[in-house]
């Protein structure tokens, strides 16, 4: 069989619910190679229409205890079939160095997705920029096209990494826990600027009404831009380890839904994280080429500054053409397109 | 970067055996030998093991033994791997009698890996049962 065939019964496969053939499938898209470029032009080709959640929060706030109950809620919902409905891809970082990751996501997610059928695939994220696995949008396609409706994507929420689920997820829920920090905490840029949802996890502790207090000032303030104008996100409380406000949590994202439905935000949104991925894969291109291009080049320090050196640099890469936004560098108009920076 | 394609690799404990230290250290050692480990810890059945593995799409299962179960667990664990059509190995490590290793390995145990067993012994029969797995059609 050529490999397309193969690809193609696997996923026939996986639609009449064969976990191994999905499994099969989700390992090509991590390839980083022809093959994640293959299952994905089969997978675009089915026009999978699953609904994205990213769950971002600090290490420890409880992420992959409410994932579990979370995915369970969804399952609860969904008609049961063969094939899974729901699906978990849990990201946790790789070693630089090695390359090594422990995937321990599961530890805490699986009994309760389980038992609600649900599909749970981890996933160290490679050294991809930004933190989340390149293979993440090919995966979400993949399992789309499966037949999955409702795909959960767990993550570390540290640094880029908000914005690179916000990215791939249709509404992103952002976790904190009671003591998470005060108002000024939460007035630092990155987790809250993305979040759709805000939950206040470990709501049995004491001070979580007090987080819970900080968080709708916050709102009040205009502090959280809820990703979009006219989405004012809601804040929960959760105890994850019993599943309180779960159920509550679920109907709030189905919400969120209804509202990017009917105010033509979705479409724009799907737009835009199209445009984020292309150049995301553009970019990885141009750094190959970049970091093989240092390699055989002598730098050293004076008379040239750093800068120097990487304008030149950057105007070999480019076939002579330097930084459009510099009027100073050869051969560029000063009003030249900035390709650099696609509107995302 | 280790391997352009790092191993899978999940490790579990079966049933009512609560010493995980061993299997966490041995968690850490394949991490840092470029493994992507699919940690299950504790509390497993031989099921819960082979929808993970299905899932995870990994190329070895490691299981960890100290209550004298490996017996009849290890056995178990490999007939589940087989009847569900897999082809993945079965790595047993913790605490098995000498006497016990071949009745493993004669039920289809790819290795058996005991207390004192080097890092670099380790990493290479984990490889070892990779290749094996991946040689599989």
């Amino acid at each position: 069989m050529s490999t397309d065939a193969v690809l193609s019964d696997l996923l026939t496969q996986a639609r009449d619910g064969s976990r191994r053939a999905l499994g099969r499938l989700l390992s090509q898209t991590e390839t980083g190679d022809a093959r994640a470029g293959e299952v994905d032009r089969l997978a675009i080709a089915e026009q999978g229409n699953a609904w994205v959640i990213g769950i971002v929060g600090a290490p420890g706030v409880g992420k992959s205890t409410l994932t579990g109950h979370l995915a369970a809620a969804a399952a609860r919902k969904q008609p049961a079939t063969r094939a899974p409905r729901v699906a978990v891809i849990a990201v946790d970082p790789s070693s630089p160095v090695t390359g090594g990751a422990i995937l321990g996501d599961r530890v805490r997610m699986d009994a309760i997705a389980a038992a609600h059928g649900v599909f749970v695939r981890s996933m160290a994220h490679r050294g991809a920029a930004g933190g989340l696995a390149n293979a993440v949008p090919i995966a979400v396609r993949v399992l789309g096209a499966a037949g999955v409706e409702v795909i959960i994507i767990e993550t570390v929420g540290v640094g880029q990494v908000e914005l690179e689920i916000a990215m791939v997820a249709d509404t992103t829920v952002a976790v904190m826990s009671a003591g998470w920090g005060d108002a000024i905490q939460a007035s630092k840029a990155g987790l809250l600027e993305v979040a759709e949802v805000l939950v206040v996890n470990k709501a049995d502790q004491p001070d979580a009404r007090a987080a819970q207090r900080d968080l709708e000032q916050m709102l009040d303030l205009g502090v959280v831009a809820g990703g979009a104008a006219g989405w004012r996100p809601p804040v929960l409380a959760t105890v994850a380890t019993s599943g309180e406000g779960v159920d509550a949590l679920w109907s709030a994202i189905e919400a969120h839904r209804t509202w990017l439905e009917r105010s033509g935000e979705l479409d724009a949104r799907h737009c835009a994280h199209l445009r984020h991925e292309v150049r995301g894969r553009a970019l990885e291109g141009i750094s190959r080429r970049l970091d093989a291009m240092l390699a055989s080049t002598d730098i050293f320090y004076g008379p040239d500054t750093p800068d120097d050196w990487a304008r030149r640099l950057e105007s070999r890469l480019c076939g002579g053409h330097g930084d459009p936004k510099r009027p100073s560098s050869p051969g560029m108009p000063a009003e030249g397109h900035d390709i650099t920076r696609p509107e995302v | 970067m280790g391997d352009p394609e790092p191993v899978r690799v999940l490790l579990a404990k079966l049933g009512f055996d609560g010493h995980d230290r061993g299997l966490k250290v041995v968690a850490r050692m394949l991490r840092d030998a470029g493994c992507e480990v699919v940690y299950l810890g504790l509390r497993q059945t031989v099921e819960s093991v082979v929808v993970a593995a299905e899932q995870e799409d990994v190329a070895v299962i490691g299981i960890s033994m100290h209550n004298g179960g490996h017996l009849t667990l290890g056995p178990k664990m490999v007939q589940a791997v087989a009847n569900a059509g897999l082809g993945i190995p079965v790595v047993i490590g913790g605490i098995v009698p000498a006497e016990d290793v071949p009745k493993l390995t004669d039920a289809g145990v790819a290795a058996v890996l005991g207390p004192g067993t080097p890092v670099e012994v380790a990493i290479a029969t984990v490889r070892a049962a990779a290749r094996s797995a991946r040689a599989l059609p």
